[in-house]
């Protein structure tokens, strides 16, 4: 079935348009619209892009692979990508993957047999004083430990439970990324107290915003 | 101990809600665009900014100033700004903060840079996986505009051209942070880096002269004309290296995050007084300075130094760690400050699973157009995965020389060169520990993330 973008997107699409001079630069932009509407780049949706853009498929293919984040097969209904480059390694990223894993029941690179999850290894999300972290859909989740990240889950795996999940996401408490409280403490690795994750898992107070500045030397 | 100083470049970070527009102003956003395009001339204000000394905050550290010096348009072409959001450096995470928390410094200072350099349009390419901070900056933008500070007449002046900021998002590609390949990306193509020359300033995006500054770079240039360029300057420790910037402290400290201070502070006070010193109090083992394509640095080696014309003479006999730190004081050091965010490791760390981590990345970012860099990312890989696995011989250890050493300066891009650096930096420096592997592998109980696992999974 061929496929075209809503009324609304079509008219981002002409917005997008007067941005360049060239409309094949549009081609990212584009893209992007399409997989938030369809899930993935389908042959139908390059070819409703080269129609669009009066490209050839061939040239939107090869921008389709070059890029990771634009899916040529059909993803679950959230992809979780777990970061493993060396920041979030040296503060637990593998703990996190094993955890999704386990959780999941699929390695990374596969979707949960009931297709809620696709799980994904990614190289660096710049978000690396916060480690370890996860991003899912279009969300960062940072400072995470597996009782957080349960909780993140849990709340994605909910149709409709998104906006419970972004609240737990770095962005409804951004700012105060930190958690050093908890980890200031620990030498060889005590077992964390009850109070300790409680208190790390809460969003903290958005007046104590900036770590920045050097206020703390 | 560092004394802390007034932030700057972070000064609305702790603003509620900041990033919109009427908080932001009135705590003192858009004061500076406002005097500058309603009082001064675009040469005033490139003079300032080469006066200032600022070094390109993305990584290469190219003065900005002179940059934007190297514009010379022809007849009928168009001068484009672009600002480079595509923080991918693992251990990077400064630019993010600017684009979520203060937006609006970013509009501000690309509205002043574009009246400078008389650029009538600004893109803002933005890495795909900041879906966040691409709308942060995209309402930022919108309010500018409906305030009048964008469009026609930015401030209500007829400046001959109109100022107009877009966001272009990304789609998950380190290489595209990489001036030339960012502009293949930005016209709709595979973020393939170009041959160099023509540079950037004299044929970019859309073939016309193009300026790319980094997010931290431009979101410096309203602090620059408001102080003016000397003054600015005169913030660093260092000479011909100005200012204040934004570092980043991740891996094995107390506390992780981002500081601002001024240019030259050294490592161990950013690890000790800013970062609140080594997690669990455990030894510092290495520190990748700026990024993890820059060089790892060892505390335990000293500078060598003794000629007194060494730019270093001032440090010699001194821990690698305590050179200020600057882009010029690094490249004598041997390595780069790159982005200023660095990575701690303390004695857990096995460095050769450190560089196996690291050459993963490489090996999966490497755009696949020259040989050396495609090929020699792979190689890498394998030669560390046997290492790793027990799988390894002692020649082993020379073939990574040998590999890096052919990559290097044998690409189109620098991507070759910023892996086979911090490779040779980590054979050479820790050497033994790559023979060790050779020899007995890397036992499971060594393995990076030992010392944080624990306390990730404790509370499961």
């Amino acid at each position: 079935m061929a496929f075209s973008l809503s009324p609304e997107r079509e008219r981002q699409v002409d917005e997008i348009l007067t941005h360049y001079p060239e409309r094949r630069a549009a081609l990212l932009p584009v893209l992007w619209l399409c997989q938030r509407q369809n899930g993935w780049i389908s042959p139908e949706v390059v070819n409703y892009v080269a129609e669009r853009l009066g490209l050839s498929t061939a040239i939107i293919k090869g921008v389709v692979t070059f890029y990771t984040m634009f899916f040529d097969e059909p993803v679950g209904e959230n992809v979780v990508w777990v970061c493993r480059t060396l920041s979030c390694d040296l503060r637990g990223g593998k703990a996190i993957q094993d955890h999704l894993e386990k959780r999941l029941g699929c390695t990374a690179g596969r979707t949960s047999s009931d297709g809620k999850f696709t799980l994904l290894k990614a190289e660096c999300l710049a978000a690396c004083g916060q480690a370890p972290m996860v991003q899912i859909n279009d969300y960062y989740y940072e400072n995470l430990d597996l009782e957080l990240l349960d909780r993140i889950i849990d709340a994605h795996a909910d149709k409709g439970g998104e906006a419970a999940a972004a609240e737990l996401s770095t962005f409804a408490r951004f700012g105060t990324p930190r958690r050093n409280d908890r980890l200031a403490q620990a030498s060889a690795p005590p077992p964390p107290t009850e109070e300790a994750v409680r208190v790390a898992s809460q969003p903290p107070p958005a007046a104590e915003a900036s770590n920045a500045g050097g206020d703390e030397s | 101990m560092s004394e802390p100083i007034k932030p700057l470049l972070t000064s609305r970070y702790g603003v509620k809600e900041s990033w919109k527009l009427a908080n932001a102003e009135s705590a003192g956003a858009y004061a500076t665009a406002r005097q500058a395009l309603t009082t001064r001339k675009p040469e005033e204000l490139k003079e300032e900014v080469k006066k200032a000394n600022i070094r390109g905050r993305g990584g290469a550290g190219f003065p900005a100033g002179v940059k934007w010096g190297f514009l010379n348009p022809q007849a009928g072409e168009q001068i484009y700004l672009v600002i480079n959001a595509d923080e991918s450096e693992p251990g990077t995470f400064k630019d993010r903060s600017i684009m979520d928390l203060d937006p609006h410094r970013l509009v501000e200072g690309a509205i002043i840079s574009c009246y400078a350099i008389g650029a009538p349009v600004a893109y803002i390419y933005v890495r795909g996986e900041l879906a966040f901070s691409l709308k942060r900056l995209e309402q930022a933008i919108a309010e500018a505009r409906q305030a009048g500070y964008l469009g026609e007449r930015p401030f209500g002046v007829d400046l001959g051209h109109p100022i107009e900021i877009y966001v272009h998002s990304g789609a998950g590609a380190y290489i595209c942070g990489e001036e030339t390949a960012l502009l293949n990306s930005l016209e709709g193509r595979r973020g393939e880096p170009r041959l160099k020359p023509p540079f950037p300033a004299v044929k970019g995006v859309f073939g016309m002269p193009t300026i790319v500054n980094n997010v931290e770079t431009i979101a410096s240039v309203p602090d620059i004309i408001e102080m003016g360029g000397d003054a600015w300057s005169l913030l660093s420790r260092l000479p011909g290296d100005g200012g204040v910037r934004i570092y980043g402290v991740s891996g094995h400290v107390k506390n992780p995050g981002l500081f601002e201070a001024p240019v030259g502070i050294t490592m161990r006070e950013l690890i000790d007084d800013y970062a609140g010193g080594m997690l669990g109090d455990r030894p510092l083992k290495a520190v990748i300075p700026g990024g993890s394509s820059t060089p790892v640095l060892d505390p335990r080696r000293k500078v060598h130094a003794p000629a007194e014309d060494h730019p270093l003479h001032k440090w010699h006999g001194m821990s690698e760690i305590d050179v200020p730190m600057g882009v010029d004081t690094y490249r004598a050091l041997g390595t780069m400050l790159g982005t200023c965010c660095a990575i701690v490791m303390d004695d857990s760390v096995n460095m050769v699973e450190a560089c196996r981590n690291l050459m993963r990345f490489y090996k999966h970012e490497s755009c696949g157009q020259c040989t050396p860099c495609r090929e020699g990312t792979g190689w890498l890989v394998d030669v560390l995965n046997n290492l790793v696995h027990g799988r390894g011989k002692t020649e082993d250890v020379d073939l990574l020389v040998n590999i890096s050493n052919n990559m290097m300066g044998n690409t189109i891009c620098a991507f070759a060169d910023g892996t086979a650096m911090p490779m040779l930096g980590m054979v050479q420096k820790f050497r033994e520990e790559f023979m060790e592997a050779a020899v007995n592998g890397v036992p499971d109980g060594v393995r990076h993330d030992d010392s944080v696992r624990g306390m990730v999974e404790g509370a499961a």
